[in-house]
């Protein structure tokens, strides 16, 4: 099959960026998007041009490297990861809009590349349990019900990719946030720290510019790991109860 | 947002109960919006006074909705100061859309409502003074002011469909994809109530049931 | 003497030192060498040079093997925790092994610099092992214990680890579950609210903890967690998207790195008193594996290019559940858990001809359920070298599935063969239910359905081998310190526990045991004298010399302006390896594969074209260092496939098999790690035996049948 694409070429984050088009030719219904992207960039660098730059790493859907808005939506709105969308996905002849995330807490670096840290800083800010290497009691010490576990595990797939943040029309950063929040909540460990760590996590995700939850849905709606939208809920309510408790300080 | 949105839902849903006191007839009304303005909580607080301290209530809800509104409106705007080239939705409702445009649209609609029922500095149809039956009987008996009315309330009621929903999530009552569903079920409801509860009166008058 | 030599000489005599070499002959040609001493050095003096033996220096073995480590933990030298923040470390990579270290170095008070060339710690590849993490726990009461665990992984590695540091890793197993349930992560349950565990590939006991299809992810997270609080805390400066380019040595210990910013360009030391190297397997040497595209090897080939042995660099895991390739633009294969092997039946058609049937319409005698044959106590659990040996057998005769698929024979005739062999559920449905199932595998089912297009749950998947794990890397003692002073390894990265074949389940075992317990307990004992060392300045010649050597790489591929791209390189290099260096290696093979590398690295030197410049954010250019390092790497490892003239574990040389065609071992005459030193660009390498000495398990050749 034959496809059009167009690209959003960006030489650099202070540059302005546009759409460019090109066309590849000759690609397999079993290549996954990605691959189809290597192609061009085959064909640019033999002709001497700059290749399109990508973020990508696993290309098995697990590391949470690559993503871009494929004709208006994250990871093609799949609800997968863009290297696991497969060029089965498209018609011959389609005309295919490719497109960094957008949102100003995730500024462009190059072509589709984004800069993701502000993740990192909620995660810093108490995405974690205190425990320090060597002073865990036994595995067995606490039994977890399955159903908190599932729960827990549930909200603990977040990969981190920032579909939702890139689907969100308030740019908001809330589903990442809140399975975080979900995963360590449902987990009798996670507790000590439970109160303070969402109105810290909380906290972090306005400082780094990221907008308000206003219930949409759209970004549950293209996770690639389909954390459901009922984890923000979990985030609301604990930080509703932790106006309340001495340890949410 | 949440709850100050829900209290706002609360009080339509009271005043929607009250608006089909026409039904009742011209002393049943009157007597109610009389009841309102000057007897209620009487004795605990003087005549007349409670409905001061109704409306500060009500106005500092709307002014700290349409704040919260704002202050969301203006992160989201900051979140994404590059907009997509192609943008397409899977979840996004028209109902969910129409938040913000939708809620200048009531809000300016909300102004025309109360300067007319309320301040009567526009008056329609009736005198300045003239009791509340005999106002909204006045005003309803003309085509354009049904239709003005039906295009705001179900403004109000496109609102309040993601409203209803979106306030219980935030209070986090959205607990599962279940829960999720009986809450925009519920929305609907509540949407679709308040819709056809203040509508009939107004339909009503206009096809003379209501003299 | 120049400057130069002096260094290198410093070097040499540091290393001895360290490694007990005998003195008298490091770096000299073996005397015995042109009248050969045993049959497997004959004819192959023109491919490396035999240096004196080596052995680790740091496990007091004569001590019974479950006290060493204790022993060795109390004779490490300890840090007073106030000079601690005064001590830097530099850790470079931030998987299980590298975030762990990080996150407890960091906790212990030292001042860490952790570099990742993603964009966040959080991606490392440790992230996409799915099956689990083994425990001698002994949940389950199934008679599991630290010594089964470490006799299985000694045994599984076809005996060709270190004994002393398999114990080890046993023996802490346990702690890790402890230490990540307290950091919350979320493994599978039972009812009951205890740990659930499955068995996995090679063992008969149920010790494998699992997070449904993603205990990497869930394990990564956990350390990356750890990782982020002590960034938080001020402990650990993150360096993301910062590759490490060469590795500063000065008075032979290492002091520090140079790493290149992969948005910048710029090239910049970092120097430190001891540095990490925690950068996985270089699998993708093969082009073709399961690793991430980034996966490289440069790290560790610089550090052996400035003195550090590498062991054992061709034992190399095929792992046998992948999805098919599915023509020639394939950039990566994936890796299905070997869990389903639990489960699931491995079968070809007993007739070739049926091989363009569908499978279901195939009837059951005409099926052969062929490990379930030949294998019959261990059926379709047999160790991982072997189903994907069996697997390529079948498919040679000519029983494969699938698409039929274009293949150089070796004289370079096109052939085309199926390359596939099925793995089939439908038993497991009709026992558990398909609910069952999908609860222990659905992400598996999911990830195959999305990837071919095709519902596991109705058609037999189709699974062949690929590249995934690499048991070879760099030399490191007891205490994970290479030949280099100063230099320490961690995990997939060095060689050390798995020998010639890993046991499923191990190597986020080991990741996190490096990481966690073992480099927190023995990176002391050198730091404790880092203050003796002195510092290290940014103009020090060493740092000088290293920033400029990175430069001028950089600079000479930027200039090359050829024709050919850095893929169609890398692709040459991987059809390569594949074909020569892969499931079955030959002489004749290996040494076909040593001149095609030669050829082809001359033609990269002269003929690659890499795009753009270096003060960019440049991929080309990153992925070009990497394909440089990758040549000169993969030539290694064929001499180290040509070296050994045994089979054993996942490296099958043709030459040495029974009668039925199954691996065979020669003990009397490779019973040692090769250890490789390098000895120049072109030179011959220098091999270092270490022998292998086994006190506490007896020696077997292993059978499955």
């Amino acid at each position: 099959m034959n496809v059009t694409l167009r690209i959003w070429r960006q030489a650099n984050a202070s540059a302005k960026g546009q759409m460019v088009t090109y066309q590849v030719q000759d690609v397999s219904k079993d290549m996954s998007f990605l691959e189809m992207l290597d192609m061009l960039n085959e064909q640019l660098s033999v002709s001497g041009e700059e290749p399109v730059a990508f973020d990508h790493d696993c290309r098995e859907g697990i590391c949470g490297m690559c993503g871009v808005v494929i004709n208006g939506l994250a990871h093609g709105g799949a609800q997968t990861t863009t290297c696991q969308l497969h060029m089965r996905h498209f018609e011959d002849g389609a005309v295919i809009d490719i497109e960094p995330w957008r949102a100003g807490s995730f500024p462009v670096i190059k072509d589709l590349v984004v800069d993701r840290t502000a993740f990192d800083r909620i995660i810093q800010a108490g995405g974690f349990i205190s425990s320090n290497t060597g002073s865990a009691p036994d595995a067995h010490a606490a039994p977890v019900g399955k159903l908190q576990a599932d729960r827990a595990f549930d909200a603990a797939t977040c990969i981190g990719c920032g579909a939702c943040v890139a689907a969100c029309p308030n740019g908001s950063a809330m589903l990442f946030t809140s399975a975080k929040i979900t995963h360590l909540a449902m987990l009798p460990q996670g507790q000590p720290e439970r109160y303070l760590r969402v109105k810290s996590m909380v906290a972090q995700h306005d400082e780094e510019g990221f907008g308000g939850c206003t219930n949409i849905g759209e970004c549950a709606a293209v996770c690639p790991k389909q954390i459901p939208l009922d984890v923000i809920s979990q985030l609301n309510r604990d930080l509703i109860a932790s106006l309340f408790k001495k340890d949410g300080k | 947002m949440a709850i100050t949105g829900l209290i706002l839902i609360g009080f339509l849903l009271i005043h929607m109960y009250g608006n089909l006191k026409a039904f009742s007839g011209a002393d049943a009304y009157n007597h109610y919006a009389e009841w309102l303005k000057t007897e209620v909580l009487y004795p605990l607080i003087p005549k007349g006074q409670f409905i001061w301290i109704f409306r500060a209530f009500m106005l500092a809800a709307i002014v700290l909705h349409i704040g919260a509104a704002w202050h969301l409106t203006k992160r989201a705007h900051a979140a994404r100061s590059t907009k997509y080239v192609a943008k397409k939705t899977i979840q996004q409702t028209y109902e969910s859309r129409m938040m913000r445009w939708g809620g200048v649209i009531l809000a300016a609609l909300l102004v025309f409502h109360l300067a007319q029922f309320t301040v009567q500095a526009i008056h329609f149809g009736f005198k300045p003074g003239a009791g509340a039956y005999e106002m909204v009987v006045a005003e309803f008996q003309m085509f354009p002011m049904v239709l003005l009315y039906a295009v705001w309330v179900g403004v109000v009621c496109i609102h309040i469909r993601h409203g209803f929903w979106s306030a219980f999530a935030t209070l986090g009552a959205n607990t599962s994809a279940k829960a999720r569903e009986v809450l925009n079920a519920l929305a609907w409801v509540v949407a679709v109530l308040l819709f056809v509860g203040f509508m009939a009166m107004p339909v009503a008058v206009l096809a003379g049931v209501i003299k | 003497m120049s400057e130069k030599s002096r260094t290198k000489k410093i070097v040499d005599d540091t290393i001895s030192a360290a490694l007990g070499v005998i003195p008298d002959e490091p770096g000299a040609a073996d005397p015995s060498f042109d009248a050969p001493v045993s049959g497997h050095d004959t004819g192959l003096a023109d491919y490396y040079i035999v240096g004196a033996e080596i052995g680790d220096t740091k496990a007091k073995t004569d001590l019974p093997v479950e006290q060493i480590w204790s022993q060795r933990k109390f004779d490490a030298k300890l840090v007073n925790p106030a000079n601690r923040r005064k001590l830097t470390v530099i850790i470079v990579g931030t998987g299980l092994a590298g975030g762990a270290a990080a996150a407890s170095l960091g906790e212990a008070g030292y001042n860490v610099l952790n570099f990742c060339y993603q964009d966040t710690p959080r991606r490392a590849h440790s992230i996409a092992a799915q099956g689990g993490i083994n425990a001698a726990k002994n949940y389950r009461n199934d008679n599991d214990s630290t010594y089964r665990l470490f006799y299985d992984t000694v045994k599984g590695g076809d005996y060709r680890a270190r004994e002393t540091n398999v114990y080890r890793l046993a023996e802490v197993s346990a702690n890790i579950i402890d230490q990540c349930v307290a950091q919350g992560v979320p493994f599978a349950r039972e009812y009951g609210g205890l740990l659930d565990t499955r068995s996995f590939g090679g063992v008969q006991v149920q010790r494998t903890f699992y997070a449904r299809g993603q205990t990497g992810q869930q394990l990564l997270i956990g350390a990356y967690q750890q990782l982020e609080r002590q960034v938080k805390a001020g402990t650990v400066k993150m360096f993301p998207r910062h590759e490490m380019m060469e590795l500063i040595v000065s008075d032979g210990r290492a002091r520090g790195i140079v790493s290149r910013d992969m948005v910048t360009g710029a090239v910049e030391p970092h120097v430190a008193d001891v540095v990490v190297l925690a950068t996985g397997g270089y699998g993708n040497v093969f082009f073709l594996s399961t690793n991430a595209m980034g996966c490289n090897v440069t790290a560790g080939w610089r550090a052996h290019r400035k003195g550090a042995y590498f062991g054992n660099p061709c034992y190399t895991q095929i792992h046998p559940t992948c999805i098919p390739v599915h023509g020639e633009s394939q950039s990566k294969l994936t890796l299905m858990s070997e869990s389903l092997r639990n489960d699931g039946r491995i079968w070809v058609p007993k007739r070739a001809e049926d091989c363009d049937k569908e499978p279901t319409a195939i009837a059951e005698e005409d099926r052969d359920y062929y490990l379930e044959r030949i294998y019959p106590a261990f059926g379709n659990l047999v160790p991982r070298d072997i189903a994907s040996r069996q697997a390529k057998n079948m498919c040679d005769e000519g029983r494969g599935v699938g698409p039929l698929v274009k293949e150089l024979d070796d004289q370079g005739n096109v052939k085309m063969v199926r390359r596939g062999v099925y793995l089939d559920f439908a038993d497991a449905i009709k026992r558990l239910g398909e609910d069952k199932v999908r609860a222990s595998y659905g992400n598996l089912f999911d990830m195959y359905a999305q990837i071919t297009g095709e519902n596991p749950y109705k058609v037999p998947m189709r699974i062949y081998p690929a590249v995934h794990y690499t048991m070879g890397g760099v030399w490191v003692d007891y205490d994970l310190m290479t030949s280099i002073p100063g230099l320490y390894v961690a995990g997939e990265a060095n060689f050390s526990d798995h020998g010639a074949n890993r046991l499923g389940a191990s190597a986020l075992m080991q990741g996190l045991a490096d990481g966690y317990f073992v480099l927190p307990n023995t990176i002391n004992d050198y730091l404790a004298d880092a203050t003796k060392h002195g510092g290290i300045k940014l103009d020090d010649p060493a740092v000088v010399e290293a920033v400029a050597d990175v430069q001028g790489r950089i600079d000479k591929l930027l200039a090359i302006n050829g024709t050919r791209t850095v893929d169609s390189f890398h692709k040459e290099l991987g059809r390569i390896m594949w074909e020569y260096c892969g499931m079955e290696r030959t002489e004749e093979g290996l040494k076909l594969a040593i001149s095609k590398i030669r050829a082809l690295r001359e033609e990269f030197w002269t003929n690659v074209k890499v795009t753009g410049v270096n003060e960019d954010f440049n991929q080309t250019l990153e992925r070009a260092g990497r394909v440089a390092d990758f040549m000169e790497l993969g030539e290694l490892m064929c001499v180290d496939a040509l070296h050994r003239r045994e089979s054993c574990g996942g490296h099958f040389r043709a030459e040495s098999q029974t009668e039925d065609g199954e691996a065979l071992r020669h003990d009397d005459q490779f019973l040692y790690v090769a250890a490789w030193e390098f000895a120049g660009t072109g030179a011959k390498p220098i091999l270092h035996k270490e022998p292998l000495v086994y006190k506490a398990i007896e020696l077997k050749q292993r059978s499955y049948k």
